[in-house]
This record gives C-alpha cells, sequence and structure tokens, in this order.
C-alpha cells in the first residue's frame, strides 16, 4: 500500500499542515510518498524529504504550478493515480479546491476533513459543523482523504527520503488563469498553525480599539490575531482572521477569547483548542461554557493588565 | 447567458442540532428545515445577474426528497425563473449529486453553474470541484466576487492568508463563499407569483446514475464534551494558573 500527499505550501516554503497529513496516511499503514507540485518549488521538496516516514518525495517543477489551480494540478496526479491506494491533501484551502476535483474523475466518494483514522478503511469525520462526529467506512478501492490537519499531530523530520523529478509536459490549459493574488503580509504565526491564538469580537466597537488593545498583548505571547464573525462583519479585523465554522478551524495549546460571546459557528471553529481563556464582561456569555478559565469584566481595562502581567 | 444554481434543504442554522441516542444519526424530524444558506448566496448571485441583463434565465435545482420542493419554491420565490426537483431518497452523496447535476447540465445546455461552497448538513465541500471534474469545465471556488465578461468570468476567490483572482472560460462551474451578497428575502407578492412558475419533477432512477452511497455510515455520536472550567477573579490568577496549572505561558 502507497498513498500521496499533495504537499501545501508556497513555493517557497512547506506548511506544517503538510507534517500532520502524513500523521494521518502514515496511521493508514502505508508508504508514504509526498508530491510537491508548484514553480522554483525545490527548497520545499528538501523540507519534505526531511519528513519522519516519508520514503520518497516527487517534485513537479514548472510555471504551470506556481498557482497550484486545480485544473492542471488535478491532471499531473491524476497521470500518476494509478500508483496509489490513498491520496490525501490537507483540508486547507487548496486541498479543499483540487482533491474533490480528482475524487470524481477516479469516480471515487471522497472522505472530507478526517479527525480521526480508524482503520485504513474507516473514520471519523466531523458534520454540522463539529456539533456531530461521524464514523464512515469507505467501499471505494483507492481512497481520498482531505485531513484536518489540527487534529493529527505535525510528524517530526530526521532521515531524508529521496527526491525524485518528474518532467512535465507543459500544461498550459486555457480553462483558468491566474490575476492576482492579494496576500495579508504579517511578522505573526498564522493563524491555522498558531500555537497561541488572542481573538477578540463585537465587544471592541472599532478597528482602532481592536488594534490598539491586541497587538500588544499578542506580541507579547508571539500569538497569532483571530476575530469572530461579528468583529469582521463590523470590520474591526479582515476575513482571513476569522475563526469559526465559515472560517479558520483552529486548535492552539492558548486560545484567549476577548470580548466574544461565544456564538455556535464560532466556537465550532475553536473548541479543539487545548486551553481556552475567556475574557467578557456578561457573565452570561456561552463563551464561559466551554472556556477552561473564565474572567468577567471589561476588556478595556483587563486586556491592557495582562499584557503588563506578562 | 442560463445560469443554474443548486438548492439544497437542510436543517435550519439556527436549529440546535441533537444526534439521536441510538447513534444512527441526526435527529431531522419535525426540526426546522431551510435552503441551504450558501446556496442562498448561489442563488442571489444569479438572480442579480439575470437582472443586471448578463443572464437570461436562471434555473434552480434541488436533489432530495418530495420536501425539496417547498426549497424549490423559496428559490422561485426569491427570482428564480424555474426549478427542477430530482427526487431521491435517503443519504446523498456529493458525488451522487454531482453526477445528477452533470446530466442536466447537459441537458440544459447551461453557461455557468453557481453552487454553495459546502452545505452546513454533511459539511464536505466537493459537489462543486466534483461537477467541475466530471464536465471537464474550469472551477473557480470560494467566490466573494464574480465578474462576467464577455466568454470568460473573472473570480475573487478566499484563500487561506487572502484573496486570489483568477479568469475562467465560460462554461464554468463558480461555488461561493459568505461573503459574496446578501441574498434577499422573498416578498410576499413574489411568493404568490412562485406558485405559478413551473416545476419539473424527476426521478434520479430514470436518470441513469448509480446512487449508491460508497461510504457507510457506522455510527454518529455527539463530540466530546470538555472537562468543567472555573472562573478566576483577577488577572494575576488568570495568568498564574496559566504558568502553573495548565503550563501553557
Amino acid at each position: 500500500m502507497t498513498s500521496l500527499i499533495l504537499a501545501e505550501h508556497n513555493n517557497l516554503q512547506l506548511a506544517e499542515q503538510t507534517a500532520s497529513t502524513v500523521s494521518a496516511a502514515l496511521a493508514l499503514d502505508t508508504d508514504v510518498h509526498i508530491l510537491v507540485a508548484g514553480a522554483d518549488c525545490l527548497a520545499v521538496a528538501e523540507t519534505a524529504s526531511k519528513l519522519d516516514g516519508v520514503s520518497k518525495v516527487i517534485v513537479a517543477d514548472d510555471p504551470s504550478f506556481a498557482h497550484q489551480l486545480a485544473e492542471p494540478m488535478a491532471k499531473l496526479v491524476l497521470s500518476m493515480a494509478d500508483q496509489y491506494d490513498a491520496i490525501l491533501a490537507p483540508a486547507t484551502a487548496s486541498g479543499k479546491n483540487i482533491l474533490p476535483r480528482i475524487a470524481a474523475i477516479l469516480d471515487v466518494m471522497q472522505i472530507s476533513d478526517i479527525v480521526e483514522v480508524i482503520a485504513p478503511d474507516t473514520f471519523k469525520r466531523a458534520i454540522y459543523a463539529g456539533n456531530a462526529i461521524q464514523t464512515v467506512q469507505s467501499s471505494d478501492a483507492k481512497k481520498l482523504i482531505t485531513v484536518r490537519a489540527s487534529a493529527f499531530p505535525a510528524i517530526g523530520s530526521g532521515e531524508v527520503a529521496d527526491i525524485e523529478t518528474l518532467t512535465v509536459t507543459a500544461n498550459n490549459s486555457s480553462q483558468t488563469k491566474f490575476v492576482a493574488e492579494n496576500l495579508t503580509s504579517s511578522a505573526r504565526p498564522e493563524l491555522a498553525t498558531a500555537k497561541c491564538i488572542i481573538s477578540g469580537g463585537r465587544a471592541f466597537g472599532s478597528k482602532e480599539q481592536f488594534d490598539t488593545l491586541l497587538i500588544p498583548l499578542a506580541d507579547k505571547l508571539a500569538a497569532a490575531i483571530g476575530a469572530s464573525r461579528a468583529a469582521v462583519d463590523a470590520g474591526y479585523a479582515s476575513n482571513d482572521l476569522q475563526v469559526g465554522q465559515t472560517g479558520q478551524m483552529v486548535a492552539p495549546d492558548l486560545y484567549i477569547a476577548c470580548g466574544i460571546s461565544g456564538a455556535i459557528q464560532h466556537v465550532a471553529g475553536m473548541k479543539q483548542s487545548k486551553t481556552i481563556v475567556a475574557i467578557n464582561s456578561d457573565p452570561e456569555a456561552p463563551i464561559f461554557q466551554i472556556a477552561d478559565y473564565g474572567l468577567v469584566g471589561d476588556i478595556f481595562t483587563l486586556l491592557p493588565e495582562l499584557t503588563n502581567a506578562l | 447567458m442560463k445560469i443554474i444554481v443548486g438548492v439544497k434543504r437542510v436543517v435550519d442554522f439556527n436549529v440546535r442540532v441533537r444526534v439521536k441516542a441510538d447513534g444512527s444519526g441526526v435527529e431531522t424530524s419535525n426540526v426546522k428545515m431551510s435552503m441551504n444558506p450558501f446556496d442562498e448566496i448561489a442563488l442571489e448571485e444569479a438572480i442579480r445577474l439575470k437582472e443586471a441583463g448578463t443572464a437570461s434565465e436562471v434555473i434552480a435545482v434541488s436533489i432530495g426528497p418530495e420536501k425539496a420542493s417547498e426549497t424549490l419554491r423559496t428559490a422561485l420565490a426569491m427570482g428564480a425563473d424555474r426549478g427542477v426537483l430530482i427526487k431521491a431518497e435517503g443519504s446523498l452523496e456529493p458525488l451522487a449529486v454531482a453526477k445528477l447535476l452533470a446530466k442536466i447540465a447537459n441537458d440544459e445546455n447551461a453557461d455557468l453553474i453557481i453552487l454553495g461552497k459546502q452545505a452546513i448538513d454533511d459539511d464536505s465541500n466537493q459537489t462543486g470541484q466534483m461537477l467541475a471534474g466530471l464536465l471537464d469545465w474550469p472551477q473557480a471556488t470560494f467566490a466573494s466576487k464574480i465578474t462576467i465578461g464577455d466568454k470568460s468570468a473573472q473570480i475573487v476567490r478566499e484563500i487561506d492568508g487572502g484573496l486570489q483572482t483568477i479568469e475562467t472560460s465560460l462554461p464554468a462551474i463558480i461555488t461561493v463563499d459568505l461573503r459574496l451578497n446578501q441574498p434577499r428575502y422573498a416578498s410576499l407578492p413574489n411568493i404568490m407569483k412562485a406558485k405559478k412558475k413551473p416545476m419539473d419533477v424527476k426521478d434520479a432512477a430514470d436518470l441513469g446514475v448509480d446512487i449508491t452511497p460508497r461510504l457507510k455510515v457506522l455510527n454518529t455520536e455527539p463530540p466530546a464534551t470538555r472537562k468543567p472550567g472555573q472562573m478566576v477573579g483577577s488577572v494575576e490568577e488568570l495568568v498564574a494558573k496559566l504558568k502553573t496549572e495548565a503550563g501553557v505561558l
């Protein structure tokens, strides 16, 4: 049995979600290969080759893979699919975009966003925004799986695996063209993989106060900044900071929810965090029901106090 | 330009879902059902394209039990021109839905198919991408802005860490994200008018598609509950407990 993992990367760095996906693939009792498809992405392949349990890294280096658009990526993976019993990708925006296209062409029903491997054909996955956990058994010969990275430990690195370079014929599909990318640049850790997250809600009242109160605290803790949907809708924080069912699913070691009431859809996105702290002026706020430590009070006085105490 | 929109009947997003005690699934009887919120956004976008003169016809398609006709009536009341109900009982997986939609897309000669990025019941996030694969059409998932040009579409996509803009040829599949638009409510006169709009009813079995599930659901359980937490009285106490008890600082 051999499985293929689609590496998550930006041509420069391998994202940590790939290392978590390796853990899931190893639980399938398979040999693990990683596919790094990109443009000028050799450094990524070198990092991937060091991940424990990986026996081979395959590099497809071509300008047509620079942005990992679904159409050329699907063609590439389909050209090698015969050799694999399972194809996995982290359940990131990119993995979710590419993998179902491949699954349909292979006539396989994909298993999305798994949180546990029970057996090589049986998995647990969350449905209804995490309000129920389903155990499903696949009858397809080939398994196509996206992995919720926060539910699996990132595998360590040590041994170096072989890197094989794939000769790819330029595949400039006329179907889709990349136009532009507008990424939020930040020195902060990525929300999806941060060990500590400080999140703010509607209670901040303005973008200025959101930034003034949260940035110094996040700096002290080397934390990522998150936001509730209410804060995003009110314009205090940008879309990509949203934690929740409709935003990022996160599971840091420490999650500090400030001025967040705890709507179902927000809680669905962060309740896997190891330690949850809630700071809110309303003692009845539902967020306290899932918090390990609750502090009732005014965020405008407590947050500067907390920043100073650290 | 002919647009097809997929609308799924799901448990209303405001309902707190309950897992059945015998582990056989989630309680759906006597529970309020509504149109999948992402599908409402897809439909709103299609109606706006028609109002702008870009689209000539908006066809809403629902696949599911007889009752899905109610969801289609809502779609017609919002502004879809006609509905297609494909009757199918039991659990329907994204692969089966994509195959059925592919049939309809070919029959109708659609130029554009707009779907929600995922249904809020099974959270699979697959149907649009699968449909694009089956039809060999370009795909643009997680759209937060759509601009239709002469023979192409420009789509701003929500990706991890920001936004990506791509251009696709037409026909194409677009799946929509939350921030694309704010769907309208159907007005009472439009609800009345919707009753007279045409709705085609087909049977999934007659479309020659094998919809047998590939995944066997062995069990459905509630998520693990967290151990009860504690309230602290001050910032000092909080910091002390995070250091000593939780060991996270």
